[in-house]
């Protein structure tokens, strides 16, 4: 799966801000929403992106901080817009 | 810092963030072997660094005897076949921060996050969710963090 790194060694509030200003879709979750079999790690509300077929999210690794990554993945996205919305 | 009842279900899990930062290591297997020497069930989940320096460090599983992954934990936690009345998380860093405010969001038991590193004031500053904070700038010298860790658990006595 092509994967583009769009932030990396990011603070959890810099990728929010990021996803925010960028795209016209974005959704918020709560952290443990399980997205290509990993569970999202931050602060609430964390807010993921869609962008045409892509989507873009934080990914924390404790050593590393916290990457923004945008894959494109039709069934990520379908599954992100068919759930109830978390509150912001 | 806010007051709540010890763990009713006997179980501590310990979060650890990157062991860039000695005192974490130090300060982890130390809480770690005071909880156990209160019967308390204790669990240490760390990456793939974390976890060998624990094996390496104690190999015998004298003070660490169970030490899990940290992603397969949190998957734990948040699918409820794990469900912790204590959990303590170390954050030096962002990361660290968002561990414990997941862990918030996930586990109902107590939440104690000890912030250290040279950025520790800067960081706890960020922490907006319901949790207990044990702050202190330690980077080398875990004294003054091992005291304040004391103090919270009443660990006082410990001649450690």
């Amino acid at each position: 799966m092509n994967k583009e790194v769009i932030l990396s060694g990011a603070s959890f509030k810099e990728c929010r801000e990021y996803v925010e200003s960028h795209y016209k879709e974005v959704h918020f979750v709560e952290p443990g929403y399980r997205m290509f079999d990993k569970y999202i790690i931050g602060v609430p509300p964390i807010a993921i992106g869609i962008d045409g077929e892509n989507i873009i999210f934080p990914f924390t690794k404790p050593c590393y901080g916290t990457f923004l990554l945008k894959i494109a993945c039709p069934e990520e996205i379908e599954k992100l817009r068919s759930r109830k919305p978390a509150g912001k | 810092m806010t007051e709540k009842q010890d763990p009713g279900n006997n179980e501590a899990l310990l979060l650890l963030g990157c062991p860039e930062v000695p005192v974490q290591m130090g300060i982890a297997v130390y809480a770690a072997h005071q909880l156990a020497k209160q019967g308390i069930d204790v669990a240490v989940a760390g990456n793939e660094a974390v976890i060998k320096l624990l094996r390496v460090s104690d190999p015998d599983r004298l003070y660490v005897k169970k030490v899990l992954n940290l992603d397969r934990t949190i998957g734990e936690l948040v699918e409820k076949k794990r469900d912790p009345g204590l959990c303590i998380v170390f954050a030096h860093n962002d990361a660290g921060i968002s561990y414990a405010a997941t862990a918030a969001y996930i586990i109902k038991g107590r939440l104690i996050v000890i912030v250290f590193g040279r950025d520790a004031e800067n960081l706890a500053g960020q922490i907006e969710f319901p949790c207990e904070t044990i702050v202190e700038k330690a980077v080398h010298n875990p004294t003054e963090l091992k005291k304040k860790i004391d103090e919270v658990f009443g660990w006082h006595a410990s001649r450690t």
